[in-house]
């Protein structure tokens, strides 16, 4: 322990402001106070300070992430292994699923911390951990075969649009994991919709008649298609129990329910996340869910509209960003309801979108800061009609 | 009671060193500080000069705008030397006391005869007048206004704070002087926060000619500004004043004794005090009388007050006027190895479930002054109002200071909070923001702008 403490002391100056390499600072920092709490003391104000810190929060989300990531990992290989008729076992499938995400994770980190890195340089601040969750949440939202020169932009354009030109992290106004799917849809729609894209390998077959393990090629009736595609009670029925243990195509990380209840487990246990959003967008999903039963939009029941395609994934970690959400108490529920309702409407009433859980975070991040205004609002008119009767 | 104010947010620091409720020492002062830094804003003008022999009660200061508020010697003795910083502003009055104290005769008064310009006049010319403070902004009472109600908290919720049933239980009969005297500059009365729990236990449940109230809950429960808040919040253009305890033991014994007689227990606390217990002492003391209590070895922090809002005084600093309690802690000047990442991390305390204190609520620990992380924008959102028992938006008040946006300040609540009541929300902040820096800067535009 001494020893690593003596390293990096020795070598710090050299990356001070004067030294060889001051102008990576930045960099040393990050890298200092990830295996170091800083020796720094309290200057003003409350002498002793809670030992939690940004990292700490940053790292329970992270965590909560792993179950789904698991899932994910495995899932693209087994759904890879079904679409060709492998009959792998759980290694192959393993390995399979390693190949196709972790590629995804290094573009993620690698551009989205060196952007990170570059502009704290740049501004002279403290690199922020955000990025360590954004990063974690990108791959999971992406179809697996997604180009990875395109998700390198992606990340790029969200990082540095998104976040860095607002100020960083605490600053955004999106969701940054949200913005480059965001970006991904709309300028990449071939690569980001359809029936193709969710296999891992179906999209090269298709291309170029191969893929990394393709056997006989496709298996007869294999469509590779989401639930969303077609959801209709008849076709989804049976394959309910599939959907909710998460053995179906999707994005890497959104299939498996009982992968994300675990980190929303996660999530609620540690108070990281705000379980008045999940459970108001849960309600928002359901009533529009069973609205749209009601008036015959769809044949299927609400609840299936909380299993399909991004619906929890999103509910559980990206709705409840804390930076990008609603603020104030009362905002939450009405935000997470919102979330939930708006999700559901798109996939229900627009033809042009099967999916509307990124679009309705997206639009209702724009419209957080506008429902805390009117929650304070009328908090403070309330509190000063009860000041002047007493 | 019925009309217990109930507060469920809020949190008790579990910090190692409560003092032992026995008097383990008298302090014999040598050098006392009268220092103008402990009330804000104040520019002092100096009424003595070095070498001058003062009494105990001697005004030694004069508020430059209004020169009729005086600042007394707490000791008599001689004036050792004027301590100035920067641009000279006037820093500390050292006083060397003498080994007998002599004091000021300001005549025994009966207060029950005296109308409120004699009284007024009485705290004035003594210099307890600046036990008064004013809220909005935590400035000296202007005695010029007549305040909508005073305000006084009869119990403590601060982490490690001298229990004053202790510490000023065998003072009632003053701080029932105190309370017949100050009545009679207000017309909304004095208002007496109890502990709702102790609410008919406590002496100061006996006092009279006051509007009682209970409160419980956690800190800060026990802060005067989160009281107001619930029994009479203060709105634009009004004014109330606090008064503490301990000041009103003073302002009483002035009536009654004649003298300007400031001692107090105070009790001294913190992890790294051997045997915390309380001492019979002055403010203005030097934190060097207490050296039986600390290790000089140890690179330590002396705070005058609470960890949460003490003022850090140093080991060569002295006891500020307003407070009865010393805090010595150890400088957390140190590297943790992976600290943020250990799955546990028994010796350190968080209020957030991240880690897993709050398995063990009954553990107290040695807390240092460790930042434990890097200061950061605000990210996480709800921690602030888990700690915060007031009907306000932490958040977007500190963001209104932030922007120096007057209108908005306004709006957010500024008139009902000192640093004090939002030192919690510091505390647990995540992101390691100044919270109570980004208030006084506040307070100071505001007392800029509006006065």
């Amino acid at each position: 322990m001494n020893g690593l403490r003596n390293f990096v002391d020795k070598i710090k100056p050299t990356f001070e402001k004067g030294g060889k390499l001051g102008f990576l600072h930045s960099t040393f920092d990050a890298f200092e106070t990830f295996l170091f709490v800083p020796n720094t003391v309290t200057r003003r104000g409350a002498h002793v300070r809670d030992c939690v810190d940004l990292k700490r929060v940053m790292i329970m989300v992270v965590i909560a992430l792993v179950p789904a990531m698991l899932f994910g990992i495995w899932n693209t290989g087994y759904q890879h292994s079904l679409a060709f008729g492998l009959g792998w076992g759980f290694w192959n499938i393993v390995l399979y699923g390693l190949v196709k995400v972790l590629p995804l994770y290094i573009v993620s980190y690698l551009v989205g911390l060196g952007i990170e890195f570059v502009s704290a340089q740049i501004q002279g601040h403290e690199v922020n951990e955000g990025y360590l969750v954004s990063g974690m949440l990108i791959p999971l939202i992406v179809p697996v075969d997604v180009p990875l020169w395109m998700l390198a932009i992606a990340v790029a354009f969200a990082v540095i649009i998104g976040k860095e030109v607002f100020g960083g992290t605490g600053m955004n106004i999106w969701n940054p994991a949200l913005l480059t799917r965001a970006f991904l849809f709309f300028s990449y729609p071939s690569k980001m919709s359809g029936d193709t894209i969710w296999t891992g390998g179906m999209t090269r077959y298709m291309a170029e008649g191969t893929a990394f393990q393709c056997g006989n090629g496709l298996v007869d009736g294999v469509s590779g298609a989401t639930p969303l595609a077609n959801p209709t009670l008849a076709n989804l029925e049976p394959q309910f129990m599939d959907m909710v243990l998460g053995t179906i195509p999707g994005s890497v990380g959104e299939t498996s329910v009982i992968a994300i209840l675990i980190g929303a487990f996660i999530l609620i246990w540690t108070g990281v996340a705000s379980w008045k959003i999940m459970l108001s967008s849960v309600a928002g999903g359901l009533a529009i869910g069973y609205l749209g039963y009601a008036v015959g939009a769809t044949d299927l029941p609400g609840y299936y509209q909380l299993v399909m395609g991004g619906f929890l994934f999103g509910t559980v970690f990206m709705a409840t960003d804390p930076v990008t959400s609603a603020q104030t108490e009362c905002g939450k529920w009405i935000y997470g309801f919102l979330v939930g309702a708006l999700a559901v409407t798109v996939r229900l009433w627009n033809p042009g979108y099967p999916e509307g859980m990124m679009l309705a975070i997206l639009l209702m991040n724009t419209f957080a800061p506008l429902i805390d205004h009117y929650v304070i609002e009328f908090s403070i008119k309330r509190r000063d009609k009860k000041v002047k009767i007493a | 009671m019925s009309n217990n104010i109930y507060l469920k947010k809020g949190l008790d620091l579990p910090i190692n060193g409560e003092a032992a409720q026995n008097t383990k020492k008298v302090i014999v002062p040598d050098v006392v500080a009268v220092k103008p830094t402990d009330f804000r804003g104040l520019v002092p003008k100096l009424l003595v000069r070095e070498g001058d022999k003062v009494l105990a009660g001697t005004p030694v200061l004069a508020d430059k705008m209004s020169q009729n508020i005086l600042f007394a010697s707490p000791v008599s003795g001689t004036v050792a030397e004027v301590v100035r910083g920067e641009k000279r502003k006037l820093l500390e009055v050292r006083i060397k006391a003498d080994a007998q104290q002599e004091y000021v005769d300001y005549g025994v008064k009966k207060v029950s005869g005296m109308s409120a310009e004699q009284i007024k006049e009485a705290l004035l010319q003594s210099g307890l007048w600046p036990a008064l403070t004013q809220r909005p902004y935590g400035i000296i009472a202007n005695p010029e206004v007549k305040p909508k109600a005073i305000f006084v908290s009869a119990f403590t919720t601060a982490p490690l704070a001298a229990n004053p049933e202790f510490a000023l239980g065998e003072e009632l009969k003053y701080i029932q002087t105190a309370i017949n005297a100050l009545g009679k500059l207000t017309d909304g009365g004095v208002h007496l926060s109890l502990n709702a729990e102790n609410c008919s236990g406590t002496p100061f449940h006996k006092l009279e000619n006051v509007i009682q109230h209970t409160f419980s809950g956690k800190h800060p429960a026990g802060n005067v500004g989160v009281q107001i808040h619930h029994i009479s919040p203060i709105r634009k253009g009004e004014t109330v004043w606090t008064v503490s305890l301990v000041m009103l033991a003073a302002i009483g014994k002035l009536f009654d004794t004649g003298k300007y007689d400031v001692r107090r227990k105070v009790a001294v606390t913190g992890p790294k005090v051997n045997g915390p217990a309380y001492v019979a002492a002055y403010p203005g003391i030097a934190m060097k009388d207490l050296k039986d209590f600390y290790n000089a070895s140890e690179d330590l922090r002396f705070i005058s007050g609470d960890v949460l809002t003490g003022t850090n005084v140093g080991a060569d600093g002295f006891l500020g006027f307003f407070d009865n309690q010393v805090t010595i802690l150890e400088e957390g000047n140190k590297y943790e190895l992976l600290g943020w990442a250990k799955p546990v991390r028994s010796s350190q305390f968080s209020a957030s479930r991240t880690y897993f204190s709050w398995l063990t609520p009954n553990k107290k620990y040695d807390m240092d002054t460790n930042l434990h992380g890097g200061p950061r924008a605000f990210v996480v959102n709800d921690t602030y109002s888990k700690v915060l028992p007031m009907d306000l938006y932490p958040v977007y008040l500190l963001k209104a200071c932030l922007a120096n946006d007057i209108d908005k300040m306004e709006k957010f609540g500024i008139y009902e909070v000192l640093e004090e009541d939002l030192a919690l929300c510091e505390y647990v902040c995540p992101s390691k923001i100044y919270i109570q820096q980004i208030i006084t800067d506040g307070i100071a535009l505001m007392l800029k702008e509006m006065c």
